[in-house]
Order: C-alpha cells, then structure tokens, then sequence
C-alpha cells in the first residue's frame, strides 16, 4: 500500500523562481501535495528570529540552520502544522510568523514552534539554490 | 446456540434440508425458543435496534455506491448527482449519513446500559470484548465513509486522523505514508478508504454473528443481574421478545425519521459542502458529534504522543472493565454509590463531548484536563475500590421474585436530579460560549417560505431570484451543479420544458471536439448545465483580486454560524436549518460605505458587517432599482437579496419538497405502526406479568 510509480515520479523536484516576490510577501506552492511556504523575510523579521535565545526555545535550533548561507531572507518551510497536519497560516500570531487556526500552535518568522500543541518546528524541505533568484525543492 | 434443537419440520421438503443442513433448527433455538429473562426493560431493545441499523447502512450503503465514484476530482460532484439525479438518491444519502449517527447513538446507550447492568461480569467477558472490538470497527468505519463525499471536514478530518499515527516513534511516518498511499492525503488515499469503508461493515457483521453466539451461551444479563434459574425466570424469544424488539426499533425509527425527512443537515457540518481544498484549512475541524469525546481527550494533554496514547487508552481502557470492576452484585440498581458515580461518569462523557466541539483555549483546555482525569479515574480508581468498600443492597433471590416485587420506583428520583444537573450544566457552559460569541454579528432570523415541516419554495420569488443571479451573480459565480432541464422539474421554479429549453438556447455552449478536431460553439439544450464565467479557477481569480467567487450552487448549505448552546437544542424540535439562508441574505445586505472606527480594511477589499473578518473581496454587488421585476415586486436590494436567497436554497437542495412531502407520509406510516406494535405488545405480555 505505499505509494504507486505514478506518485513518486509526480514527486520529483520542482523549480520556484523568487523573483517577483517582494520582501515582507511569501508565496505557496505545492511539492508532493504538501504546501510549501517561500517567505521573503523583512530585516526585522530576521532580526526577531536570531535575536531570541535558542535554549529558550521547544523545539531548538538556531535561523541559521534553518536557512541558506548567503540567502537569509529567504525562509522556506512546509506549510504543515508539526501537531496535526493542519495549514498554519502565515504573517499571523503573536511571532511575526505562522499561526495554526486548528489547535492554536504559534511559530515564529523563522518557523520555529514557539505556544501551542505542535511538537517541532516546521520542517525544512530539501532544496538548493540554482541561482541567486531561483531554487530547487526537492 | 444454545444446544442441539429439538425443532423437527413436518413439511417433507424442509425435513430433508433439515436433515443435511439443520439451519432452522438454529434459527428456532436461537430465536424463536430462546429463553429470555422476563424482567428486562426497554434499555435491552437496542441490541436489536443494532442488528437493524446495521442491515439499514449495509443495503442504503451498497445501493450509494453503486452511484458513488472514488476519485478526488469526482467524488464531490458525485454525491451530488446521488442527491440530484439518481432516484430517491436523496432519501439514500440522508439515510446513510444520519444512520451513522442514529447508529453510534444507539452503541452508546447500549453500552451505557451494559455498564449500569454490570454486563460485563463472570460469564460474559468476552461478549463484552467483542462488543468493545465491535465498537472499535465502527469508529474505523464511520470515520471513513466521512472522508468519502471529500468536501472539506473530510478532507482535513483525514488529515487530522491519519496524522494521529504520526506521534508513533520511529515507525510514525512510514505508518502515515502508507495510509496515505502517498505524500500528503489525495487521491491514493480516498481510493483505499472507499475500499476499507465497503469491507468493514461485513467484518462487523462477522463479530456480530460472534458477539450474539457469545450472547447466547451466557444467556443475557437483566436488570436484576441474577442469572436465570428455572423456567418461571425467563419466557421464550418468540413472541415476547420479538415483539418488544419491534416496538422499541419502530419508536427508534420514528427519532431516525426525523432527521432523515426534516433535519438532514443538523448533525452535519457546513463545510462538508465545499469541496475539498488542500490549500486552505477551514477555521475550526470538528469531528463527528460520536467522536467529539475522545477528541477532546485528545487535545487536552499538551503533549503529542501522550494525548494520541490517552485517546486510544479511552477506548482500551473499556476492554478491562471485567477485571477492573470485581464487585460481586451486577447491576447498579442495588449498587448505592456506583449508581450515583455511573450517572456522574455520564455527564463526564457529555461534558466532553462539548469541549471537543470547542476551540482549544483558555477555560476549555483546563476544563479538558479535569474531565479526562475525571474519565480515567472512573475507571481506574473509582471501579476497583468501590468493589472494595462499597455495602451492595440485598439482591432478588430470582428474576421472577424481582418481576413480582417491582422494585424500580426508587430509580425516578435518581435520574430527575441527574437530568436537572445536567442542564444546569449545559446552561452553565452555554452561557460561558454566548459570552463569547458576542464579537461577531449573527444574521437575523427572517422568515422563509421553506421553512417547517410544510415549508414549500415560492414559486414567484424563485423566478425573480433567477433573474437577479442570470442579471448579477452570474458575471463572476458559476452554478454548475443546475442545469436548466432542472427550471422544470417539479418542486422547482415552475418553468415548463419549453420554457426551460428556451432559457437553455439563450447561452452558447463549448463543445467539441468536431470532426476537425475544433471546439465549437453551439445555443444551450435543456441537459446542459449552466456555463461558468469563467474557464478556470486561475481565471476566476486573476479576474477578482486573487479571491475566488464561490459556486453558488450550495451555498445556502455551505455557509452557517454557531446558534450556541442551548438554542441548537430547541432548533432540533422547531426545525430550524435555515442558518445558510440567513447568512446569503444578511450578506448580501450587509456592506456598509464606511466601516467603523476602529476597524481597518486592506485595499481592495469591502467592509461586510456579516462576512466573518468584515473584509470581502465582493463589492457590494445589489443595489436599488438594478433589476426590474416583471410582476411588481419592489426594485429594492432586501427584495432581490430575499428572492435571490430562496432560488439559492432550491439550488442547494431541488428535492426539498419531495423530502418533506415523503417525510409525512412516513411519519403517519410509522405513528400508526407504532402504536399497533405497542397494544399487540400489551397483548402478548399480558399473562407475562
């Protein structure tokens, strides 16, 4: 019952071009059904999300780790709650990141779980950039 | 089952299949001579009100799927075309979805009554076990044939329960990759629970025929909880017990019927009637009313797996209720303190079940964590020690000395202060979420012409209706579940075929390919469905501020607002559903120029006093004198949006009229039959006691 050829090869890697995304804005897209968050992080936003001390945190992991060397303003997450599957919601939320309208779990504008149920932080898809205004997820 | 028979046919023919396969004989000693306990009352009719709801989702469910196509793209629209097109579909789907609740309902009384009756003790465990499994089948089950119409509570239901399984460690992925046949829930995933949802049925009806074996090896319990002893203690199955069963299904049938002919949609949720969008989560998933319990287990322990575990346990934990409980006397009623503590246990459960439809925050989580301490210990503390300190009243020294002594009156006063506890309760926790409900404006009640049990559609405001949406609504929301053959069906807006066929060929619709291989062109016929303004999702959006201008064929069964506690429990007896109705009216009335002080709206979208946020994408899209009537009605945007409204309610739902019509007839059918079965019941009982 795992999944069909069919499914797997529709699950190959995809490529986003962040161009026209303007900083402070993110897009959605969709690789392998699961919904994908591009964000173009503000300087604030990036400033909050280092600014906290990482032992302070649930789930802790340092924005550096979490992001490309070179590309931090982008932050690119699965849009999937860690708690229940549920879509959080972005620019929502006391953390200037995510908010999950389903069991109320909060992450910051790193992704990282910071109030709620959810266990982790959202996860990090692989991918890589393949220039400086394009990657490739999966 | 209970031993060799000594049926012996005189017809030949069944003397010679008698011989070779002694299957009546089985039949007549399990259900014709069968003794029963002569004291038990009707709490023992719903094991056969079981075996009915069983047979009835069994036959409505293979008759759906007959109609019923498994896949993503398909599956909405197809359960759509069950309650539109296939015959008496309608009854069918409502049948089947209200029968899913009617059954949990009678599960739960029935194990309550087991519970009360201690009928799980020595000899019959593992009847109570397989009950326990039994149980455990049809949650599986029930929650499966939810995700099948794949709207949107199905959708993010599946995702929510499947990735239940995901707080296992190590394996947690792998066992949701493979439930999901995929890497999110899709297509894959709605393929195999279709599967599962036709098999395990049948499985259940094995463990039935198991459990009913069982049953009748122990004998069955009764209220006095003393086994039978001599003949006088009991009566046989055939006619006294089969006539009491039948009495008690036709009064259950007459609740069912209820819901089936005048309340379809109140157990329901309204975002099962959007389709399935794996982008967008809706605000708030709630479970099926049945599971709401164990839902709110769930949410009120802080940790994943701990919570997943505490579910489950709430479950389990009933498995070793034999063995939990040692008290020697059986049934409560001689049982002071676990009587009391029994009823206490089901407000726990009620309670519960309440929170779990709540969001998780503030007073609810707290309030969670005690009932789920309060639920846990019931079983784990309370059972084991009261079998140990409690003093249990004499019991009857047989059923029959307890059928002459009538011992039963003292119960009354017991569950008259339970049920006033209970609605002090309720009204308790309905006041603490009308406080809350407060921010958001509801709709005003109005009054329809659908509505009640009588209601009709009005004939003369659903042809202006169609005028204001082909004039206004029609440039950016589709209809495609209508098509204009259905302006003649009866118990709609009363158009004549030719009427209907005149409409069609007003629109030009795509065809093709044609023998060159173009799309062509070609005037409306009467099976086509109304055309979309727009080719495709994308389209629609780009063409409206990047919101998407729903379908409006449901709508007025997609869109409702919380009635709060207790006013949802009245609209049960006074039939109100008309939430969706309310909200398209209000709506359409709602824009206001300015929004007020203090709220800000981001450009490009519209203040709307109704719209949950105020913040729409529509602009105001009615205003006075707009459209012109033909008969006189006044050009005014209440007029439109009231008229607009009810051509919408009959979009949502063309075979309401037939609905309500059938249901009184059912209703008579079934009072009358009611009552017959209770004086032949009178009857056969008569010398019994």
């Amino acid at each position: 019952m795992n999944p069909d050829a069919s499914t797997i090869a529709a699950g190959a890697p995809i490529e986003v071009d962040l161009a026209p995304i303007a900083e402070g804005q993110d897009i959605k897209v969709f690789w392998r059904g699961k919904p994908i968050y591009i964000s173009h992080r503000t300087k604030k936003q990036i400033e909050e999300a280092r600014s906290v001390p990482v032992a302070s945190l649930p789930d802790p992991q340092t924005d550096q780790a979490r992001v490309k060397d070179g590309h931090d303003q982008w932050l690119v997450v699965i849009g999937i709650c860690t708690h229940l599957g549920c879509i959080p919601i972005a620019h929502e939320g006391n953390y200037d990141g995510f908010f999950c309208p389903c069991h109320g779990s909060q992450y910051d504008s790193s992704g990282r779980i910071r109030q709620g149920p959810a266990p982790a932080n959202l996860a990090v898809p692989p991918y890589q950039f393949v220039s400086d205004s394009k990657i490739q997820i999966g | 089952m209970s031993g060799p028979s000594d049926y012996q046919p005189t017809n030949p023919a069944l003397k010679w299949i008698e011989r070779r396969l002694p299957i009546m004989g089985l039949v007549h000693s399990s259900f014709v001579a069968y003794p029963t306990p002569r004291n038990l009352n009707y709490w023992w009719t719903f094991g056969a009100i079981l075996s009915m709801m069983l047979g009835v989702q069994i036959l409505t469910g293979v008759i759906l799927a007959m109609h019923y196509t498994p896949d993503a793209t398909m599956a909405f629209k197809s359960v759509e075309g069950i309650v539109r097109d296939v015959n008496y579909g309608w009854l069918l789907r409502n049948t089947h979805a209200a029968g899913a609740s009617m059954f949990f309902l009678a599960v739960y009384i029935h194990m309550l009554r087991g519970l009360y009756y201690g009928s799980y003790k020595e000899p019959r465990e593992i009847l109570w076990i397989l009950g326990v499994i039994i149980y455990l089948l049809m949650m599986a089950t029930g929650f499966m044939g939810y995700v099948l119409p794949w709207g949107q509570m199905s959708f993010w239901g599946a995702t929510v329960i499947t990735n239940l399984f995901s707080a296992v460690p190590y394996f947690g992925e792998s066992i949701v990759t493979l439930l999901w046949g995929g890497y999110s829930v899709g297509n894959p995933t709605l393929n195999r629970f279709f599967s599962l949802h036709y098999l395990l049925p049948f499985v259940i009806a094995g463990v039935v025929v198991l459990h009913v074996w069982a049953l009748h090896v122990a004998g069955q319990n009764n209220p006095a909880g003393v086994e039978a002893k001599t003949e006088k203690d009991t009566v046989p199955f055939t006619p006294y017990a089969t006539i009491k069963d039948a009495f008690g299904i036709s009064c259950f049938m007459l609740f069912f019927a209820w819901f089936i002919f005048y309340m379809p949609n109140y157990l329901g949720d309204a975002d099962n009637y959007i389709p399935a969008n794996p982008g967008v989560t809706p605000a708030h998933i709630v479970p099926e009313w049945y599971y709401l319990p164990f839902y709110a287990i769930l949410r009120s322990i802080p940790n994943k797996l701990a919570g997943v575990i505490a579910m489950f346990s709430a479950i389990l934990v009933l498995a070793f209720l034999p063995w939990l409980d040692t008290a020697r006397t059986k049934s409560s009623k001689y049982r002071p303190l676990a009587k009391q503590f029994f009823w206490i246990f089901v407000i726990v459960c009620v309670l519960l079940g309440y929170l779990g439809a709540q969001p998780p925050e503030g007073i609810y989580v707290i309030a969670g964590r005690i009932l789920t301490f309060c639920y846990f210990a019931y079983f784990l503390i309370l059972l084991p020690l009261l079998s140990r300190i409690e003093t249990p009243r004499p019991v009857p020294n047989s059923i029959a000395a307890d059928v002459l002594a009538k011992t039963g009156s003292k119960t009354a006063p017991m569950v008259s202060t339970v049920i006033a506890l209970m609605v002090a309760g309720g009204l308790l926790a309905g006041s603490v979420q009308n406080a809350r409900a407060e921010e958001q404006e509801t709709p005003p009640s109005l009054k329809w012409s659908f509505a009640g049990p009588f209601g009709k559609f009005d004939v003369g405001s659903m042809q202006r209706g169609l005028k204001v949406y082909k004039e206004v609504c029609s440039a950016c929301h589709s209809l495609s579940y209508i098509a204009f053959r259905n302006l003649a069906d009866p118990g709609g807006p009363g158009y004549t075929t030719e009427q209907a066929a005149a409409l069609a060929s007003e629109y030009k619709i795509k065809d093709g390919p044609n023998d060159q291989g173009e799309m062509f062109e070609r005037p409306g016929r009467p099976a086509d469905y109304f055309p979309s303004p727009f080719p495709n999702e994308q389209a629609a959006r780009a063409a409206n501020g990047g919101a998407l201008p729903p379908d409006l064929s449901l709508i007025t069964k997609a869109r409702s607002y919380e009635r709060g506690f207790p006013r949802f429990i009245f609209d049960f007896f006074t039939q109100f559903q008309e939430q969706g109705p309310n909200y398209v009216d209000a709506l359409l009335q709602g824009f206001e120029e300015k929004p007020p002080t203090g709220v800000t709206i981001p450009e490009g979208s519209y203040y709307n006093k109704y719209f949950p946020g105020h913040a729409i994408k529509m602009p105001k899209p009615l205003s006075d004198g707009q459209v012109t009537f033909d008969d006189g009605s006044p050009a005014t945007v209440a007029q439109y949006a009231k008229d607009v409204t009810t051509f919408l309610m009959w979009t949502a739902e063309p075979h309401m009229e037939a609905r309500k019509r059938v249901g009184l007839q059912v209703f008579v059918f079934l009072i009358i039959l009611t009552l017959l079965l209770y004086f032949t019941k009178k009857k056969v009982w008569a010398d019994a006691h």
